[in-house]
């Protein structure tokens, strides 16, 4: 129970520390400081995204910067026709350019989860160090797509020259889009409570501890995973979405390989299977970036350093060195 | 089209197979032996690159820069076994993706610090800088084939080495049971050593050979990398022989992917746009080569017995 | 005489050359217990996972309940009434005992796609659940992780979880294997306790047990069922006394 507390507390502790940053940051007029905030809502919603399949599920998607860049290409390509005045296609069906936020987001989630359903489909035939190696593959494939495909300006991008329309709020103030990104990366994380917690939740941990158990018992393990697998999907297409809007730019950088790197890094620096860990992770990420990019262009070899570190010595992440052992009942 | 030009391009689809084969054959060995998924194969890449393309440089022979190069990868992938990779072999997959990919920031920033961040040339030997004619007209680099050359003796050699002596035997010993080489009097320390230093030389190989075809660069390795994982993928992880295939293949359809598939599409779209949706469906194709054979036999071509 | 609720037909499995389930027919009536013995490598658990779904037969047929299920997979077989308990335990390690059983109990409930309601707390799955857990003398555990129970306390956790599901029949692989005394002796009390509402396929190689609880008993060697019979049948034949028993 008292262990219980603690991880509560911190969650507590880790969500508000996230929310004052920008509000200071807005208060003393440094207001770089409210868009590296944001930075760190939309991956850490993109890890909350990973953590249900990865963390939950046990299974290791090493491609899941497909779905992050699918949303962003999805909102991207939809507000760049918008811009543009053009439609998106026009037979068989006609789809116009869109400069509504929800719809947006809509084709996002759409997007990553019709693809991740395709993907998770033929992958999830296998498992282990094929699944690993499956779905870096097809992120590949996607990546390549969108860097020979001249339509959208291949590899150079998509700039975007305007935020997208949320009715009541204005997104191009910076601090306005935080508290929307702030507001879902919460979102996801009490979803991804409510998932875990639920009868579905208890068949997806179960795959993940014992597969074999799960078929015994009469529940067949694919179908669970695959469900898990597009939702994990379409959480982390959204921060795609929300990571475009962000930089006013789309480009096949957020499909690459070292982005789902980064992604599952997220998740286990914060924390595997921790709610909150993705946040941790992602914010430690940017502070190294940030910090440490300050001194030195090498930033990333600290990384590496660190984060070899905590493979080797400290399993459990952060959110594990001060919570302590995940509760299981 | 002409003749000639499909051979051409037959050519160098069993050129990039046979890299491909030398890249992969030390990845899935690994895996095989080791039960081990190692990222940072794309790095020993790089290091056998860089330092045939530093040595060389400063001897003027490139033949003084490959050997430079090998021994370099073997070191490299002897000490990252011994600080890094020994730890790992009891760990999960992702606890080896993690670490292994830590490994790949720590060598390509490492390599940046050291040889600075411009890329280096390496010069394809004098004496191999010719073309050779080709039946039906045309000629062909005698350097790609002299690659195809060290493809063909690196899959005969590692064919003699796991089937006669006594390295192999203790090799697939491994393979099947790790308590059985420690019955046999191996010290199993010293035979992963061993073991990852050779899947280290391979890949130090690769990027030496390949080096003179390309600029030599950080982040060299990481394209070539995910490309030999869908060779094992779709060879069957762990089985050499599927290596052998599944690079053939891969080799195969993505060299006539890029050199034919526009032409297809030119026949029913204006150029313009089927030069675009050409090259979209080549780089595509492997891929789809991989969804296919998995959708069929889900653990590859030659499935080994875990 | 009343249906048999499975029946296999002419099984057979080989490996190669290896034939390890050669020709095998075999019956298990309503509220019986029907004991597999055989030497170590006879081919009891290829039989096994054979009825259970997890390896496919090379010829033959699986009834259940007059159903053919010899193409069905693990799932569905178990969702037709086929439970089974495993040779070396096999459970969802990081949860405590209540909720692996409270698992069996959704699954039992077809409802296993619901996304919202919590299952911490939900009633509908913990009262059967504990039932389960008392009935196996195991309801004391329930909140301890798998990781923290003893041996014999996973088999016995292994049996609940098979008997939420409510099966009609249940294969029982080597339930005995590796228990003290005293918890073999519980095992054999539940057994028996079940008889009227599980008919049981049992493999053991305690012959005490195997003799008090049987019905009747089949004799697997290499691959193949050389003898079958009531107890006493088996007790008498030459046959088994040469090939397995070695008197």
């Amino acid at each position: 129970m008292l262990e219980m507390r603690r991880e509560t507390l911190l969650n507590a502790g880790i969500a508000l520390l996230l929310l004052a940053v920008p509000l200071v940051a807005w208060a003393i007029d440094e207001t770089y400081y409210i868009t590296v905030a944001s930075r760190v809502a939309i991956l850490a919603l993109a890890g909350v995204g990973l953590n249900l399949a990865l963390g939950f599920g046990g299974m290791v998607s090493f491609g899941h910067a497909a779905f992050f860049g699918l949303g962003g290409y999805a909102a991207g390509v939809l507000s760049h026709h918008a811009f543009e005045g053009s439609a998106f296609m026009n037979w068989p069906l006609v789809i116009d350019g869109s400069d509504s936020t929800l719809t947006l987001w809509f084709a996002a989630l759409l997007l990553s989860g019709v693809v991740a359903a395709i993907i998770g489909a033929i992958s999830l035939r296998t498992t282990g160090v094929y699944f690993i190696m499956i779905t870096l593959a097809f992120a590949q494939m996607i990546y390549y797509l969108a860097i020979s495909l001249p339509t959208y300006n291949g590899e150079d991008g998509l700039p975007l020259y305007l935020r997208s329309n949320l009715p009541g709020l204005d997104l191009s103030n910076d601090l306005t889009f935080f508290f929307v990104c702030y507001a879902l990366l919460l979102l996801a994380i009490f979803l991804s409570v409510r998932i875990v917690g639920s009868r579905f939740g208890a068949a997806l941990e179960c795959a993940r501890q014992n597969e074999n158990r799960l078929s015994t018992i009469g529940i067949a393990p694919y179908p669970v995973k695959l469900t898990a697998f597009v939702l994990s999907a379409m959480i982390t297409g959204l921060a795609g979405a929300l990571f475009v809007e962000l930089n006013g730019f789309v480009s096949p950088s957020i499909l690459s390989w070292h982005l789902s790197g980064e992604i599952m890094i997220f998740v286990i620096l914060g924390g595997v299977g921790r709610f909150y860990g993705p946040i941790v992770g992602a914010a430690l990420f940017i502070v190294l970036e940030t910090v440490i990019g300050g001194y030195t262009e090498r930033w990333q070899l600290f990384l590496g350093v660190i984060l070899l570190g905590v493979v080797l010595f400290a399993r459990g992440g952060v959110v594990g060195l001060l919570a302590g052992k995940a509760r299981h009942d | 089209m002409s003749a000639a030009f499909i051979f051409e391009q037959l050519l160098n689809s069993l050129q990039l197979g046979v890299m491909l084969f030398v890249m992969a054959a030390g990845l899935t060995l690994v895996f095989g032996v080791m039960g081990l998924i190692n990222l940072a194969h794309g790095s020993l890449y790089m290091v056998g690159a860089f330092f045939c393309a530093w040595v060389a440089g400063e001897t003027g022979s490139f033949w003084i820069g490959l050997a430079a190069g090998l021994v370099a990868a073997a070191a490299a992938g002897a000490i990252i076994e011994m600080l890094v990779m020994r730890r790992l072999y009891d760990r999960d997959h992702l606890d080896q993706v993690l670490a292994t990919f830590s490994l790949i920031l720590i060598f390509n920033e490492g390599t940046r610090w050291v040889f600075g961040a411009q890329p280096l040339y390496l010069d394809i030997p004098e004496a191999l800088a010719t073309s050779v004619p080709l039946p039906g007209g045309g000629g062909y680099p005698l350097y790609r084939l002299v690659i195809i050359g060290f493809g063909v003796l690196t899959a005969v050699g590692l064919y003699l080495l796991i089937s006669r002596t006594r390295l192999g035997m203790q090799i697939r010993a491994g393979e099947s049971d790790r308590e059985m080489i420690g019955a046999l009097g191996v010290d199993i320390n010293t035979l992963y050593t061993l073991v990852f230093a050779i899947g280290a030389m391979l890949a130090g190989l690769a990027g030496a050979l390949v080096g003179a075809l390309q600029s030599v660069e950080v982040g060299m390795g990481e394209p070539v990398l995910i490309l030999a994982f869908v060779v094992i993928v779709i060879g069957g992880i762990g089985s050499i022989k599927g290596a052998l295939i599944g690079a053939i293949l891969v080799g195969l359809v993505d060299t006539l992917g890029r050199a034919f598939l526009h032409q297809l599409f030119a026949l029913a779209l204006p150029p313009a746009e089927a030069n675009g949706y050409g090259a979209a469906l080549a780089s595509m194709s492997i891929y789809l080569l991989m969804a296919i054979v998995l959708a069929w036999r889900p653990k590859g071509l030659f499935p080994v017995n875990a | 005489m009343t249906e048999p609720l499975l029946v296999l037909e002419g099984l057979h499995k080989s490996f190669g050359a290896l034939r390890a389930t050669d020709n095998v027919s075999l019956d298990l009536a309503p509220a019986s217990i029907h004991a597999l013995i055989g030497p170590n490598g006879a081919g009891k658990s290829t039989l096994i996972a054979q009825i259970a779904g997890s390896l496919k037969p090379t010829a033959g047929t699986v009834r259940l309940l007059g159903q053919d299920i010899t193409a069905l997979s693990v799932p569905k077989r178990a969702q037709l009434g086929l439970g089974r308990t495993f040779q070396v335990s096999s459970l969802a390690m990081a949860f405590s005992a209540l909720r692996n059983v409270m698992l069996a109990v959704q699954a039992r409930q077809h409802a296993t796609f619901r996304f919202w309601h919590p299952v911490r707390g939900d009633r509908s799955l913990i009262d059967p659940a504990m039932a389960q857990l008392e009935r196996v003398g195991l309801a004391e555990r329930a909140h301890l992780p798998v990781t923290a129970l003893s041996h014999g306390e996973r088999r016995q956790l292994e049996l609940a979880v098979a008997l939420a599901l409510e099966p009609k029949v249940l294969l029982l692989d080597e339930p005995m294997a590796g228990l003290g005394g005293e918890d073999s002796e519980r095992m054999t009390e539940v057994l028996t306790g079940l008889r009227q509402d599980v008919a049981m396929l049992l493999v053991e190689h305690d012959m005490d047990a195997v003799f008090r609880l049987a019905d009747r008993i089949s004799v697997l060697v290499y691959g193949r069922v050389i003898a079958s019979g009531s107890v006493e049948d088996i007790r008498a034949s030459q046959e088994v006394r040469d090939a397995y028993l070695g008197e």
